[in-house]
Parts: structure tokens; C-alpha cells; sequence
């Protein structure tokens, strides 16, 4: 049995949300007054040190982000927090935002001093119209304390955050996206370079963080680098807070160290419900993958998972038991995807479409052999040809599931054959 | 009264006032363009009709052709008027793996309209919609803006018929 | 400067390059569909991919800046089966039907299936991007079906134009690009200036066909068929045929056109001095009696309509001058009738141009008289070149023959319409000498010619220093519009054309790009220069309609005949 590691949950349930005074007794802004107190290079070197990377999804180390955006040469600098959580099956940032969102402001102040930045947005996504008002009283109450702001905490450092809503899009949590739709126009994404932290919202150096990566920046400047370097795995340092969903016993969010191993998470919170028998899991959310019951021995890190060929993600992971068919499961993700897809690249908007409808093919007794080959044909090409990460990662479940469930697919093709 | 049917919405001048004064604090901020939309269609009949988006760009001085294309984008506006209760089903994996189909059958089945429609006395609109971010209270749907978690096909039916009967307060 | 390797072979380019201009200075040929010379690049179609060494992605060569020590392949088997699939995704949602397209031939879509060799069947089946089939403008024919989605004719409308008819609409698989709320195209604010026809890589938009009218004509034995030709269409028609840009054929157009079978061809330079009389009357006018000034050219019929639409309050600043084309059409209709004994009704009045918008002035209620229009169509450039491949007609070798009396005669001022600043330099030579009394001595404007948006220029005339502006785009227009709106613009004249370049560069020519206008624009001041006569004033022909027929410029019977009124379109705003 595990137990939990908290440090982005560190308040959950311990204080009021939306009192800055339930925060700052436990240690809260503290570490903002420490940044503040240090040279900006310091504050990078402590994170650099800590080997935080990006919780978002792509694991980017922190420090490399906010170092190219503290010496991009601009007057107006940014700290973008992106709250668009969209991933099916990710639900930390709702309960970080909504339990504890001083952890993600003094986060996002850290970060805007290390880098120069005055103004930050919180781009919330529009499905938790009921955190908006968490997160408004709390900056309201964080300004009153002087922990927001014009010269936060008595420093001549000035600070704001603007929260912003998202409409209903799953690829603004693709950061280019983002700042597109806070710029008033469609979320489409970018191409890259340039990236955000030299040219991102309006042109200007702008950094972008995930909610949860955010949440542990307090934590590290308060105990140390070296500190946070300690938990979890060499080169994936500290914890990951993970939702866990589908048709496991014991749902919900729980953090973990990184490289905690997938059977033990899996294990501690019950198992499959009501007796059924476990087929598999989907990890990282529907851009993530499909592994088999017999995969299960997995540490879950970034660099563990990817060399299983696997993916953290956003950390979410998905029970499927064997009332579920994987075939159907991998047509409703695809589905998600044509829905999702913000159309503007030739692979993705034409590609997703495609897949579907050989999917429909196989699982309807008209498919055929070649169709196999064709699925992987496309879906490789999608992963290394289109503009986005939405785009390049939507046919990872089909590349996956056609490697650790063939079998369904032969089946379904063969039993079409006989018909 | 909003007229549901026809292509036209027909914008009341109060709702015209009250549509100006939200299209009026854009001041050339972008940034602030998502919020103000989103105020302004829960002004009129849940959508962004062509008469309402006529109206914002002549406040804004946004062109009326990027206010459509920004609401077609995003799926939480609609460009045709929609019910009081705008009624979202996910059906992201998580959801579908738990029983969402279920769900989604008995709401439709309780409102008589399917996916995409709205109900004739213009109370209702059904949708699909993506992960609302509850999976651990999955299957869920979302009403207006409050959320539903843990449905069953029962349950949910229960909850449509106190919407119908007007026990549930508007949100 | 940045150094790196593609294809293994070494190349310096400087700093800021993207991966194609690489490639280009080593004569690799990267192909494109979303890319376009005279935009922003927008990486979307994802033809352009290229292999990056050490990058598990691969790369667009359009965006991707150059750095050192890159190496580049552009052709290995990654590349061209990532091309290969997405042509084919492409492929298997475009309508299947090149041997019927408009496009056949100009096609990138089907330039880049034959230079890629893509002869296969896509593993896909066909469907359809959409059946929509816009035929509601006068102008322009959208057709969803072939839309590729690059963005190019948005970004023509929304960044050059600045009209935003075009806005994209709707996400995913069905996102396209149309007039938004369901709007076709003939109900949306579209000045119909055919610049989204000239970005468009494929048939999605084209232009409207008006050939069938002519065709049909010819075989009415008591239809008289008469022709007049714009400035800018002798300079465009060899380029439309295969020329370089920038080939004057004015001598082998008229003889094209006898052949495909008009019987007469007439000249629209000489309703464009004509113009020149009206309009320098008018502003004289203006500036005497204190009029509305700076009064602005009306000869552009897409800015015509930006203006009704965007600055209704500014109607009464527009020159009240119908244009050339109109002008031409009334005098058929009425003088040239009565001269001739021919009925009006048997006179097909037909105008070739370098314009998708003259297209819907032709259709405007008010340019016609007794049921009947003033011009009966409007065939563009490219139209004309089409008949003449269709009649069998070999361009290059044929002999010149001189346009027909007696509205074949026009002056170097005429001929300069077809540019921007044409119109300008055309009214200055006539206005100058009518004020001042003395020839102007040197007849170039140089300060109104060229190709850059927005022009200023003061004349100084018996002490009186006349200012005039002169935009081209409609981009351009606006910002002087916002100005003279704001009452800080104390121009006394202001030449506006839709078309960047003026009508060289206008909708109905043959695609073009930047690279094309230098040379169309050259050909223009060529021909000017050559001409022996040079000033609108001096041109006998208008001298010798005026005393037979019209009288005095701006006089009574030109009011009627060559001036024209403007309405309110703001309502198409919503």
C-alpha cells in the first residue's frame, strides 16, 4: 500500500481557499519574500537545481523556459498559468486551483520576478466556471495582503494576475494556442520557433506554466533545490499529482513521487470495480496511450514511460476493464480528436477523419489487412508532420493499441471475413 | 421573451443596453474579448446570433467576420439560439467507459429532443460535450454552468424532470 | 552569416533565412500550397516538410529559421512519404474533376500531385470538403469543394483588403473559408475585387465565366458585338497566354479579337481621357465654388463599393464621374448608336478587363437606360485569353491591327489608368495646363508612380499649391479614408484603386504575384512614352465628341450621360 506524497497538495483541505491568512501560516509567500530577496540568476539557479520539469505534458525543464524568456531583451515581459485542463481524465489543476490557488499565484510571482514580467493571466478553462470565483476572491484578498500587485510584500517588484476564460477548446492548453485565444482570436497554434518565451503573448518573452508545475515552485525555493532533487527519480524530480479514473475502486486525485511504479498506484486505490477483470490502461490522457493488464509494471516518470514507449502526460490514468472494448474506446478518442481539432494543419484536420473511418471500417466486419498497415502509415505520419502537439500525438492511442492490443484488431477484421 | 425560432434573433432594447454597455469595456483589449462574448450570450438566448454579433462589431470595431469566426472556434458559444438550459454530456473516455451512453439516452429520452437540439417551448438545448473534468465522479454532465456527477440513467432522468418541472433554480 | 548543409551540400545564407530561401539559393526546389511570396507564412499545409537532422519531428522549410550547422534532406524516405500522405489526404477530400476546372493548368494543387508523381488512387475514399457552390456574386465563384484550407484567400481579403468578407469559420475537419452567418458571397460586404481568385492555389475561388454571352452573340447575325479594352489588359492578355509579365500586345490583342469575332474593338483610353476631361472640370469646380474636398477618383468599382459600405458619410468626397467602362458603355448605347443607325438592343456592348469587380458595376441598377444595360458583359483577362486559346488563335506570331474609330484613339494619359497613380498623373497634365494656361513641361510625376501604398504629391499652379494622395489596396485606402474622415487630410484629390498596383495587379488578370508587378508596371510608362500624344486634352477624338455631340465637359448631356450617384451599403455591415 502506498501512502501519498504531498507537496502540490501540500494545503488541500487544510486551509480556506481564499484566505491569503490560512496560506501565509503555513509558510506561504514566504518563498516569494525569498525570491525577492535574491538575485533573479539565483532564483533560476535554485530551479535549475531542483530538476522541475513542465507538468503540462511535455516535460520541459522549468528553468531552461524561464531562462530564455528572462534574457529575451523586451520592456513588457508575461507569466502565462495555463489552468485549460483539458485532457479527458486530468482533473489536478480543478482541485489545485480550487483548493489552494495562493500556491499558484506566488508560483507565477516567482516565476515573473526571475524573468521580468509584471503581468500575468490565468487562463481558466471555461468547463470550471465555478473555480472563477475561488480564484477572483483570492486575488482580491492576496492584493489586500500586498502579496499581489504594486511592490509585492514592500519590494519595488510589481505583479498582477488577470484571469482570463477559455471557450470551450481543448487545444488552448497547447500554449501558442493559449495565447492566441487570450489575444481575442481563434486558439489555433503556432508554428514553432519561435517559441513563447522569446515571442509569445503580443509578440513579447513570455513564460508559460502549467498549473501544477507552478504549484511546486513555493516549495522549492522554501526547502531547496536539492531538496525537491530528492524525491522522485534521477532526471524526474519530485511528485506527480495524478487523476485516477475509469473503472477503478477508488477514484480521484493523488500525488506520488515520480517513478512511483503503475501496479502499486493501481493496487493501493482497489483495482477494478465489482469483480470484473482488468484490459488495460489508458495513460496521459486521449492523447496518451492504450497499454494491456500485462504492461503494468511501469515506473511512472517521464523518461521511464517514454522509453516503455508509453507517456506520463498529464498523469492521468485511466482503468479499463473488460466490459470495455478497446476497439470502441480507441474510436469514441478519435472522435475526441476530430472534435478538437482546431483544423488549421492538412494532417491533423483530414488525418483524425481518416483514421476514424477505418477504425469504423474493421469494427464493422469490412476491414481488411491492409488496413492495418495503412492505420500506421497515417497515424505515423500524423506523429512527426503535423504543426501541433494535439496533432501529432491524437493517433498515439492507435499506434499503441494496434501494438498492445493487435489482436482485437486482427479478431474484428477476421470475424468481418468469415461473415 | 427571446424568439427561439427563426435565424433572426430579435435583440429587445434593454437587451441592446445591456449588450452595448459589455461590448463597450473591450477597449481595444483583446485579452478581455473571451469574457465579454461569453457575458453577452448569456444575455441572449445562450448564443451569438448574426443580429448580436452586427451589434458587437459596431461597438468594437471588431469586423463581424472575426467575431464568427471566434464563436465558431470555440464550443461553448453557438451561433443559433439555443434553450434556457444549455444541457452538456461528456463523452470523453472516461466518462464513456462508465456509462455515458447510458446517461445520455435517458436525458435525451426525458427531453424527447437528441444531441444538437432544442426542446420547442425553447427550454432545452442537449449537447455532447468534452471531459468537464470530474472524471473521478464520471459519468457527469454539465447544466448551464453547474455541474451533475455520479449519473446513472436513473438519476439523471430524475434530474431533467425537476429542470422540467422548474424545481431547480436558474443558474 | 549562417551556415549549415542541405541535401549534403553546403550553403550561407544570413541570419533570419527560413530553411526554403536556403534551399532556393542552392536551386532546391521545396514544394508549397499554403506558401505565398507576398504573405505572412502560415506552416499549415505541411508540404514543405523537410527532414531535420536529430529532430524526431519533421520540419516546414516555409517557417523554420536556418541555424548553424543544421543538416537538411529534402528528399529522404521519411520526407517524401510524409508528403506523399498528406497529398493523398488532400487529394482524396478535392473534388475529382481537373479536366472541368477553371484552374486546369495554373493548379498548384495539381502541380504539385505531377511534380511529387502522384498517379495512384488515395487509399481513401472520396468525400467531398463540402458541395457549397457559391454563384451569387457577379464576380467570383466560390467553390467549397476544392478548397484546400491553406488561408491565403482569408489573408487576401482580411490583411490586404482589410474587407474581412472571407472570415474562417467553424474548427476541425469543417472549418472553411466563407462570408460568415451564412452569408453567400453576393449578400456579404465583398467589394468583389478578386484579390482571394488571385491568392486561391486552386479552384476553390474563381472567376465568374461571362464568355458564353459573347459566344452566343456571335452567332445573332443582327448582333452588333462590340468590344472596348481596358489600359491594363494589353499589358496583362500575353502574360495570361504564356508571355513574360509585363509583354505589351495591344496590336495582337485587337487582331485576336477580330478573329475570335468581335466586330469592333474600341479603346477604353479613350473614355479614360474622356475621365480625365469630367473629373478636372469637376475638381476645378470643387476647388472654385468651395465643393467637397478632397474629392476622391471614382473609376474603381471595388473601391466604389468599399467606400458605399465602410464610409457611407464620405459619399458625397467621391467623384461623381462614372468610370471609363461606364462612360464607354453609355456613349455605345446612345452616340455611337444613333451615329451607326444600329438599335441600342442590337449592340452588345461587351468591356474586357482586368477586373472581377467591373463585373458587378456592370450589373448596378442606375448604369443603364430604357431597361438596358449600359455594358452587357464584362469579360476579364483571363476570360479573353481563354477565347482566344478556344478559337485556335496563335498569339505570338499574329500581326498588329490598330482598335477601330472612333473611340480608337487614346493619349499616353489613357494609357497610364491601368497603374496606380494612372489616374493622378492623367488629371495633373490636363488640370495644370487648364489652370496655368502654359504646357507642362515635364509630363512624369514620378512622386505618384510606383508601387508603395500610399503617395503624396503637391503641384504648385498659378501660386496655388494643389495636394493630391494616391493609395493602392484597400488596406491603404483606409488609413487615408480614416483621415480625411477625421478631418486631417488636406488633400484637394485623392486616387484610390482596390487593386494593389492599381488594375496591373487587378483580380481579373492572370495570377500574379509580387515579383509580376515590376515589370506590368514598367510596360505601362513604356507605352505612355512612346505615345505621341500624352494629355487627355489634346486627344481629337474627345475633342471632336465634345463639339459634335457632348458639348462642354461637365456641361448638361454629360451630366446625363457620363455622371453617376453612389448609395448607402453601410447596412451590409448588419
Amino acid at each position: 500500500m502506498l501512502s501519498e506524497t504531498r507537496i502540490v497538495l501540500r494545503n488541500l483541505g487544510r486551509i480556506d481557499p481564499v484566505s491569503v491568512q490560512d496560506y501565509q501560516k503555513q509558510g506561504g509567500y514566504g518563498p516569494l519574500r525569498k525570491a525577492l530577496s535574491m538575485k533573479t540568476e539565483e532564483v533560476i539557479a535554485e530551479m535549475k537545481r531542483s530538476g522541475l520539469r513542465g507538468r503540462g505534458g511535455a516535460g520541459f525543464p522549468v528553468w531552461k523556459k524561464w531562462s530564455f524568456t528572462a534574457s529575451a531583451q523586451s520592456g513588457q515581459k508575461y507569466v502565462i498559468c495555463n489552468a485549460d485542463e483539458g485532457e479527458p481524465g486530468t482533473n489536478k489543476d480543478r482541485v489545485i486551483l480550487s483548493g489552494d490557488p495562493n500556491s499558484v499565484f506566488e508560483g507565477m510571482a516567482i516565476a515573473a520576478y526571475a524573468v521580468g514580467a509584471d503581468r500575468g493571466f490565468l487562463y481558466l478553462r471555461r468547463e470550471y466556471p465555478y473555480v472563477a470565483p475561488i480564484l477572483d476572491q483570492a486575488l482580491e484578498n492576496a492584493r489586500a495582503e500586498g502579496c499581489l500587485g504594486k511592490n509585492i510584500l514592500g519590494s519595488s517588484f510589481s505583479f498582477d494576475i488577470e484571469v482570463i476564460s477559455g471557450g470551450g477548446a481543448y487545444v488552448c492548453g497547447e500554449e501558442t494556442a493559449l495565447i492566441e485565444s487570450i489575444e481575442g482570436r481563434r486558439g489555433e497554434p503556432r508554428f514553432k520557433p519561435p517559441y513563447p518565451g522569446v515571442s509569445g503573448l503580443y509578440g513579447r518573452p513570455t513564460v508559460v506554466n502549467n498549473v501544477e508545475t507552478l504549484a511546486n515552485v513555493p516549495v522549492i525555493l522554501q526547502r531547496g533545490g536539492e531538496w525537491f532533487s530528492g524525491i522522485g527519480v534521477p532526471n524526474c524530480t519530485g511528485t506527480k499529482v495524478f487523476t485516477l479514473c475509469g473503472n477503478i475502486t477508488q477514484k480521484g486525485v493523488f500525488e506520488y513521487p515520480m517513478g512511483t511504479n503503475l501496479r502499486d498506484i493501481y493496487e493501493t486505490h482497489g483495482g477494478v470495480k465489482d469483480n470484473f477483470d482488468l484490459r488495460g490502461f489508458m495513460l496521459g490522457g486521449q492523447s496518451g496511450n492504450l497499454i494491456n493488464a500485462g504492461q503494468m509494471d511501469l515506473s511512472m516518470d517521464i523518461d521511464s514511460c517514454q522509453q516503455a514507449e508509453s507517456v506520463l502526460g498529464t498523469g492521468t490514468i485511466m482503468v479499463i476493464d473488460d466490459r470495455n472494448d478497446i476497439l470502441d474506446i480507441v474510436q469514441n478518442i478519435m472522435s475526441f480528436f476530430i472534435e478538437e481539432s482546431c483544423g488549421k494543419c492538412t494532417p491533423c484536420r483530414e488525418g483524425n477523419i481518416r483514421i476514424l473511418e477505418i477504425l469504423r471500417r474493421i469494427s464493422g466486419g469490412e476491414g481488411r489487412m491492409e488496413d492495418l498497415t495503412l492505420l500506421e502509415d497515417l497515424a505515423g505520419m500524423m506523429n512527426v508532420a503535423c504543426l501541433c502537439g494535439l496533432g501529432q500525438n491524437s493517433s498515439v492511442a492507435v499506434i499503441t493499441s494496434l501494438h498492445n492490443f493487435r489482436e482485437v484488431y486482427v479478431k474484428a477484421i477476421e470475424r468481418g471475413r468469415r461473415a | 421573451m427571446h424568439s427561439i425560432a427563426g435565424e433572426d434573433y430579435f435583440i429587445t432594447p434593454a437587451a441592446e443596453k445591456r449588450i452595448t454597455e459589455l461590448a463597450s469595456r473591450y477597449q481595444n483589449e483583446p485579452e478581455q474579448l473571451m469574457n465579454i462574448l461569453l457575458d453577452i450570450q448569456k444575455e441572449t438566448a445562450n448564443s451569438f446570433p448574426r443580429s448580436v454579433a452586427a451589434l458587437v462589431s459596431r461597438v468594437t470595431g471588431i469586423p463581424e467576420a472575426k467575431l464568427y469566426g471566434f464563436v465558431s472556434f470555440y464550443s461553448m458559444f453557438s451561433t443559433k439560439p439555443r434553450g434556457r438550459y444549455v444541457v452538456r454530456m461528456c463523452h470523453s473516455a472516461p466518462c464513456h467507459v462508465c456509462g455515458a451512453q447510458g446517461v445520455m439516452e435517458a436525458i435525451s429520452k426525458t427531453l424527447g429532443i437528441k444531441p444538437g437540439e432544442t426542446t420547442r417551448d425553447g427550454r432545452f438545448t442537449l449537447e455532447y460535450c468534452q471531459c468537464l473534468g470530474v472524471c473521478e465522479n464520471a459519468p457527469a454532465i454539465m447544466v448551464n454552468e453547474t455541474v451533475y456527477r455520479n449519473l446513472t440513467p436513473g438519476r439523471a432522468a430524475t434530474l431533467m424532470e425537476d429542470y422540467q418541472r422548474g424545481d431547480m433554480k436558474e443558474c | 552569416m549562417i551556415r549549415l548543409t542541405i541535401d549534403g551540400l553546403p550553403v550561407e545564407v544570413e541570419e533570419g533565412s527560413t530553411l526554403m530561401e536556403a534551399a532556393k539559393k542552392l536551386d532546391i526546389h521545396i514544394p508549397t500550397l499554403c506558401f505565398h511570396p507576398d504573405q505572412d507564412v502560415k506552416a499549415n499545409c505541411r508540404i514543405c516538410l523537410v527532414e531535420l537532422e536529430g529532430n524526431k519531428l519533421l520540419v516546414p522549410a516555409c517557417s523554420y529559421p536556418a541555424e548553424n550547422g543544421m543538416s537538411i534532406r529534402t528528399h529522404s524516405p521519411k520526407v517524401r512519404r510524409a508528403r506523399r500522405n498528406i497529398l493523398e489526404l488532400i487529394l482524396a477530400r478535392h473534388a475529382q474533376d481537373c479536366l472541368h476546372c477553371d484552374r486546369s493548368g495554373t493548379c498548384e494543387l495539381q502541380a504539385v500531385a505531377e511534380e511529387m508523381h502522384f498517379v495512384k488512387i488515395p487509399r481513401y475514399p472520396y468525400v467531398a470538403r463540402s458541395d457549397e457552390s457559391d454563384n451569387s456574386s457577379p464576380s467570383i465563384v466560390r467553390n467549397a469543394a476544392k478548397c484546400i484550407n491553406c488561408g491565403r484567400c482569408e489573408y487576401a481579403c482580411s490583411q490586404v483588403q482589410t474587407v474581412h468578407a472571407l472570415s474562417k469559420v467553424g474548427r476541425g475537419f469543417e472549418v472553411q473559408f466563407r462570408p460568415a452567418y451564412g452569408r453567400t458571397l453576393a449578400e456579404s460586404i465583398c467589394v468583389n475585387c478578386g484579390q482571394c481568385v488571385q491568392a486561391c492555389p486552386t479552384g476553390a475561388l474563381t472567376i465568374r465565366d461571362d464568355t458564353q454571352v459573347v459566344w452566343h452573340a456571335f452567332a445573332v447575325p443582327e448582333k452588333l458585338v462590340v468590344a472596348q479594352v481596358a489600359p491594363a489588359v494589353r499589358i496583362t492578355l500575353a502574360e495570361a497566354l504564356g508571355e513574360p509579365p509585363g509583354s505589351i500586345s495591344t496590336g495582337r490583342m485587337v487582331s485576336a479579337m477580330k478573329r475570335v469575332g468581335f466586330h469592333k474593338v474600341f479603346d477604353t483610353d479613350f473614355t479614360a481621357d474622356l475621365t480625365i476631361m469630367e473629373e478636372g472640370t469637376e475638381l476645378l469646380g470643387r476647388i472654385k465654388s468651395g465643393g467637397v474636398l478632397p474629392m476622391v477618383t471614382s473609376c474603381c468599382p471595388a473601391w466604389i463599393k468599399f467606400c458605399e459600405t465602410f464610409y457611407p458619410d464620405l459619399l458625397p468626397n467621391l467623384s461623381t464621374c462614372k468610370s471609363p467602362q461606364q462612360m464607354f458603355g453609355a456613349l455605345l448605347k446612345t452616340y455611337y448608336a444613333e451615329k451607326t443607325g444600329k438599335k441600342p438592343e442590337d449592340i452588345l456592348s461587351v468591356s474586357v478587363m482586368p477586373c472581377t469587380a467591373k463585373k458587378f458595376e456592370e450589373t448596378r441598377p442606375e448604369l443603364g437606360r430604357n431597361g438596358m444595360r449600359d455594358v452587357d458583359a464584362v469579360v476579364t483577362a483571363q476570360e479573353l485569353a481563354r477565347m482566344i486559346r478556344s478559337a485556335g488563335i496563335r498569339f505570338d506570331t499574329l500581326p498588329d491591327t490598330p482598335f477601330d474609330a472612333p473611340f480608337g484613339l487614346g493619349t499616353g494619359a489613357g494609357e497610364i489608368f491601368g497603374s496606380t497613380g494612372g489616374v493622378m498623373e492623367a488629371a495633373l497634365r490636363t488640370v495644370y495646363e487648364v489652370v496655368t494656361g502654359k504646357p507642362l513641361e515635364n509630363l512624369d510625376i514620378k512622386a505618384v508612380r510606383g508601387l508603395e501604398g500610399v503617395k503624396e504629391a503637391s503641384v504648385e499652379m498659378n501660386g496655388m499649391s494643389v495636394k493630391v494622395a494616391v493609395t493602392n489596396g484597400l488596406s491603404n485606402a483606409r488609413k487615408i479614408m480614416d483621415l480625411v474622415r477625421a478631418g486631417k487630410a488636406d488633400y484637394h484629390f485623392i486616387e484610390i484603386m482596390a487593386c494593389p498596383g492599381g488594375c496591373i495587379g487587378g483580380g481579373g488578370n492572370p495570377i500574379k504575384n509580387n515579383a509580376k508587378m515590376k515589370p506590368r508596371l514598367d510596360a505601362v510608362y513604356r507605352l505612355d512614352r512612346e505615345l505621341p500624344l500624352r494629355k487627355s486634352h489634346e486627344n481629337p477624338a474627345v475633342k471632336a465628341l465634345y463639339e459634335e455631340y457632348l458639348g462642354e465637359p461637365n456641361g448638361h448631356r454629360s451630366h446625363a450621360l457620363l455622371h453617376t450617384g453612389y448609395v448607402n451599403r453601410s447596412g451590409l455591415l448588419g
